[in-house]
């Protein structure tokens, strides 16, 4: 389950200030390191929040990355509703 | 007989962050809960408070993720969350290390903690400390339980961690306060981040202010996740305190339904007498 992987880029991005020094500095590279599937590299590279919402990134984590790239909390809330709709449900393990 | 004060107490991000956004008279009413609550910890003369929270990845990730976990260091760090969006300025948070792990002997002969040296907390410790010990100045022992992702700890052993606990707690000298903070039902961070299922949490409250443990015990994973949301799964932390003061009740200071704090909100405080 590669969502694992995006998780862990956003468990690492919120804890960590270097992780997030590259993430400004240079993306592409920083998401080298993961082992994400194509269409989560892109969601994060287009900062996505609902897509990245319906690909199942835990809404704990990605509120985090929703601030860190500039959304107010009711942006948030909305970005993920629209995802859901246009993209579907997130799926989790249960 | 050491452990002088038990209860529970709510911890979402809103409490504190979002409070300005807040009804007055409800915010008014549930924050006045919280100081009561606070006073009454501090006239119980505690030594150090066990803090039995679900922390949201703020230290415990899925590559290791112990099921509980107790913190045995010196110091704490918080909170993870910037002060714009919690509203609590960046602290540190004593520790009490060397009672720590005697209560770890004591509550490991029944269960299997794990244990941190290293830990910030995020929300989950903060909103209550915010207003339990807001000048910061008693020791805190940390027990964190996997709420977040599963496989998650089964509710009866939740209960045996609480049982071990009291055991653990009444065995040393010092006097010790347990409060449990999590929210009841909630859909935090999601899309329906301000549902609160009042029915579903009136009824869970009036079990754990009973104590009844068949009942507090009754509900399968996805029952909760369906009726009380992926938060619900932190009512593990009311259900160690209930197993802490098993046999005994308790009253419920306060319940109100903040959807801008995405929880019902929550004081409830507990017999603790043997
Ligand atoms: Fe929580």
């Amino acid at each position: 389950m590669s969502v694992y992987y995006l998780d862990k880029l956003m468990y690492q991005l919120n804890r960590d200030p270097m992780v997030q020094a590259r993430y400004k500095e240079d993306r592409e590279a920083l998401l080298e390191e993961y082992r994400l599937t194509d269409e989560e590299r892109q969601a994060v590279l287009d900062e996505d929040i609902g897509k990245l919402y319906s690909l199942g990134n835990q809404p704990q984590l990605l509120m985090h990355f929703a601030a860190l790239v500039g959304y107010a909390w009711m942006d948030y809330i909305e970005a993920m509703r629209v995802g859901a709709e246009k993209y579907g449900e997130p799926q989790y393990q249960r | 007989m050491t452990l002088v004060m038990a209860g529970a107490i709510s911890h979402a991000p809103g409490i504190t962050g979002r409070e300005k956004m807040a009804p007055e008279d409800k915010k008014t009413r549930y924050y006045d809960a919280c100081y009561r609550f606070r006073d009454h910890l501090w006239d119980q003369k505690p030594d150090a408070l066990v803090l039995v929270s679900a922390e949201h990845f703020g230290n415990f990730f899925m590559d290791k993720m112990p099921t509980f976990c107790i913190g045995l260091a010196d110091d704490y760090q918080g909170p993870i969350e910037t002060e714009e969006f919690l509203n609590i300025p960046k602290t540190t948070i004593p520790g009490a290390p060397e009672l720590a792990r005697r209560i770890a002997d004591v509550a490991m002969q029944e269960v299997d903690l794990g244990y941190s040296q290293e830990w910030s907390f995020d929300h989950g410790f903060m909103v209550p400390l915010a207003f339990l010990t807001p000048k910061w100045d008693l020791p805190i022992i940390p027990l964190n339980i996997n709420c977040q992702v599963p496989p998650l700890a089964p509710l009866q052993r939740c209960h045996a961690l609480g049982k071990a606990l009291r055991k653990a707690i009444d065995a040393q000298p010092e006097r010790i306060a347990l409060i449990g903070c999590g929210g009841i039902s909630h859909w935090p961070a999601t899309p329906d981040s301000g549902k609160i299922n009042e029915e579903w949490d009136r009824a869970f409250l009036e079990d754990f202010v009973a104590n009844k443990t068949d009942r507090l015990l009754r509900y399968s994973n996805d029952e909760i996740y369906r009726d009380a949301g992926p938060g619900g799964q932190e009512v593990r932390t009311f259900i160690t305190v209930a197993g802490a003061v098993e046999g005994h009740g308790g009253e419920l200071w306060c319940y109100e339904a903040i959807p801008i704090f995405a929880v019902g909100c929550t004081v409830v405080n507990m017999d603790v007498a043997a």
